[in-house]
């Protein structure tokens, strides 16, 4: 068994500001692993226990996106993948799926795909389902339990709007799975000190496939962020008092749409 | 548009070559002799990525777009078992209103097993034509089968822009279309606009929700957004129909690695972190039989009850439900406090919902500082009056 888990290195802090000149002010220049990306990590950890296989990881990041590359070795996996190049820059969803799905191909020949449910910056939940489309596998998003791991296919429960659906999915395939599908187990020490010289493989686009460089970064990127600003403030903070506040808390809410009127 | 180039000298096995192809579109010419494309290419790239180097390659033109080609806004229909999920009607509300700007048609597409008779409601919304994909692959939702009609319809169709409801089925679904027309795909717009030139203003939230962004797909079509639950207006439903509904052939090919193996109805939650409403007692409330008023406000407004921790410590609620430092965080869309004070310790749970609410009967309470309403009054007069307020618009459309 093969596995393939992607991760993604994002801000440590949220706490995002526009400037007056509309440019962005990250506070704190810390960096993390993407929260949800942890929950990818162990469910390819406990299908391995079962399954036996390798277990490789992938990011696309600048350099310093190695570290989480460290974090998921001292956390157990066995092969890790940095995608890493200036044309790679500004990759909207559909660059970054695709060069993903580029790596993966350069990375070898996987049976399951591992994504987390969504990243905290990009926060799309898009970029599993598009790679999945790219390396034209089926994709299985939302899983929240793995039900069972067999030699050719795997049984999944996921989560659609009203209902879940118990599936069975044939190898290859890719998977996003949801928060809380299994615990992650905390990095080891012992698996720090024992893979503190082990290798990163870095790809840049010229290890890649298609070279063309239009289809990578801020060039393959066919959406554009024109402006950016700060959303409109809840400052207006009302006060109320007097009579039937009650029936003006009624309207307000149907104003809002918390209260369907002909429901 | 872009087409595979065969560079024959690059290809040292001819029968490994033609096996590349999943839909069998690589082929041998005997005529010519060299190895050739056919129609059948789905441009999955298969053979650009796994081929021997330089055999297979990808040529495109230079991205130039004949925006006036592509015509129409378009709208998924999210529905579960042909039951129609409401977001599909507030799409249609806004797709109305961003044709209309723009003099396009409003479209639906409505994939689905026995639909039928259902595709005819849509045509109460403001809907100039709905494509039906009735066929029984598509009982359950599977994304390579309903990816095949979906992308049917866009190569039909060629609508300019195309809106999914940011379910967790369209969440799944749009992507993987939006990848196989290599287009743009803005998540969870908050805000739609058209210009002039056909292209969709698309604001959403960004960088972790401080700031937002506008996002626009100049050089591509379609353009795909989607748009959560509740965040655009649904039409009136009008009573006299109006549009007209095609039933579409079913594309071939639509197999899928993926069994349904049984479908089953979602548990209600327990857990208030995920709730979109919340209504929270504090100690204003005396005693515990006048939880009941709060707990019939919150399943009026479709959400859960919280309690502070003094009725916790009183046993009146399920530790589960307690929001603040020692509970959960939570961020709903909209929380109504009654009669809380506002610590420190609670406000560190819920500073970050959307709209906050707060009923308190002193005027000096530190909750106000957060709230963006502030109602200074008695809770056992408010809750009351806007519970009666509710009941009577209930009769009045029942
Ligand atoms: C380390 C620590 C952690 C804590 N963690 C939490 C936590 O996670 N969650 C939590 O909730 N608390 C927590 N607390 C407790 C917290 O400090 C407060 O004691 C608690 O939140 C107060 O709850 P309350 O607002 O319901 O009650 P009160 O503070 O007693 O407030 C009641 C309010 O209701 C108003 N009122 C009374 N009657 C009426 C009426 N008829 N109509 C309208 N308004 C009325 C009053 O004006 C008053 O403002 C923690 C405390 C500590 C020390
Ligand atoms: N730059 C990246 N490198 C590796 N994996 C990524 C990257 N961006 C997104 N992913 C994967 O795609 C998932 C969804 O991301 P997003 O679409 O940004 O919400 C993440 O949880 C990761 O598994």
């Amino acid at each position: 068994m093969k596995t393939l888990v992607c991760i993604k290195q994002v801000p440590g802090t949220t706490e995002v500001k526009v400037d007056d000149n509309g440019n962005l002010i990250r506070s704190g220049i810390d960096a993390k692993m993407n929260p949800y990306d942890l929950y990818a990590i162990e469910t390819a950890l406990k299908i391995r226990e079962t399954q036996g296989g390798e277990i490789s990881v992938m990011t696309m990041g600048p350099p310093q996106a190695k570290e989480v590359i460290r974090e998921a070795y001292m956390m157990g996996l066995d092969n890790g993948f940095l995608l890493t190049d200036r044309r790679f820059a500004g990759a909207d969803v559909l660059a970054t799926s695709y060069t993903l799905a580029q790596g993966a191909y350069k990375a070898g020949e996987f049976d399951l795909i591992i994504c987390g449910k969504q990243t905290t910056d990009g926060d799309t939940a898009q970029v599993g389902p598009e790679m999945a489309e790219y390396l034209n596998i089926p994709h299985v998003a939302n899983v929240k339990k793995i039900v069972a791991c067999k030699e050719k296919s795997i049984v999944l429960e996921l989560e659609m709007p009203t209902t879940i659906q118990t599936v069975e999915v044939t190898y290859p395939c890719l998977i996003t799975v949801e928060k809380g599908i299994f615990q992650p187990r905390l990095p080891s020490y012992r698996l720090k000190k024992k893979t503190k010289y082990q290798e990163i493989t870095e790809f840049t686009l010229d290890d890649f496939k298609d070279k063309n460089e239009k289809r990578y970064g801020l060039s393959g990127s066919p959406t554009q962020v024109e402006q950016i600003f700060p959303p409109e403030q809840n400052t207006t903070s009302e006060r109320w008092d007097g009579q039937h506040l009650g029936e003006r808390l009624y309207n307000e809410l149907v104003e809002l749409k918390f209260i369907y009127k002909n429901k | 548009m872009a087409k595979i180039v065969v560079n024959q000298k690059n290809i040292d096995d001819i029968d490994e070559a033609i096996k590349l192809c999943p839909f069998g579109a690589i082929e041998w010419n005997e005529d010519d002799r060299q190895v050739q494309i056919s129609a059948a290419c789905k441009m999955c790239m298969i053979c650009v990525n796994k081929g021997p180097e330089g055999a297979f390659e990808l040529e495109e033109d230079e991205v130039f777009i004949d925006k006036s080609l592509w015509k129409g806004v378009s709208v998924y229909v999210d529905h579960d078992n042909g039951e129609i999920h409401p977001v599909t009607y507030e799409l249609i509300g806004k797709a109305r209103e961003l044709a209309d700007k723009i003099n396009h048609p409003v479209f639906a597409v409505f994939i689905g097993s026995d639909i039928k008779d259902k595709a005819d409601e849509l045509l109460h919304y403001g809907v100039d034509e709905v494509f039906v994909y009735d066929d029984e692959a598509f009982k359950d939702f599977r994304v390579m089968p309903y990816t095949a009609a979906f992308a049917d319809f866009i190569e039909k169709v060629s609508p300019s822009a195309v809106l999914v409801g940011a379910t967790t089925l369209g969440r799944s679904l749009a992507p993987r279309v939006a990848a196989r027309f290599k287009t743009g795909l803005t998540a969870d717009c908050t805000i739609l606009d058209i210009k002039e030139n056909t292209d969709l203003v698309q604001i959403r939230p960004a960088f972790g929700g401080n700031i937002m962004a506008q996002i626009c797909t100049p050089k591509h079509r379609p353009q795909f957004a989607t748009v959560r639950y509740k965040i655009m207006n649904a039409p009136e439903r009008m009573d006299e129909p109006q549009g007209e509904i095609t039933y579409c052939s079913i594309p071939e090919n639509i197999s899928s690695q993926v069994n349904v193996l049984s479908t089953k109805e979602k548990e209600v939650e327990e857990d208030i972190a995920d709730a979109e409403v919340i209504v929270v007692a504090g100690r204003a409330i005396k005693k515990e039989e006048d939880l009941k008023m709060v707990h019939e406000l919150a399943k009026e407004l479709g959400g859960k009850v919280a309690v502070t921790r003094p009725l916790i410590e009183a046993g009146w609620g399920d530790p589960k439900t307690q929001i603040g430092l020692s509970g959960r965080t939570v961020r709903p869309k909209l929380i109504i406090t009654c009669g809380v004070s506002g610590s420190v310790q609670f406000k560190a749970g819920m500073t970050n919902s959307e709209y906050i609410f707060a009923i308190n009967k002193d005027a000096n309470a530190p909750i106000f500082q957060v709230a963006h309403y502030g109602i200074v009054g008695d809770v056992y007069d408010v809750i009351p009056e806007l519970l009666a307020k509710i009941k009577q618009s209930e009769e009045v459309t029942a």
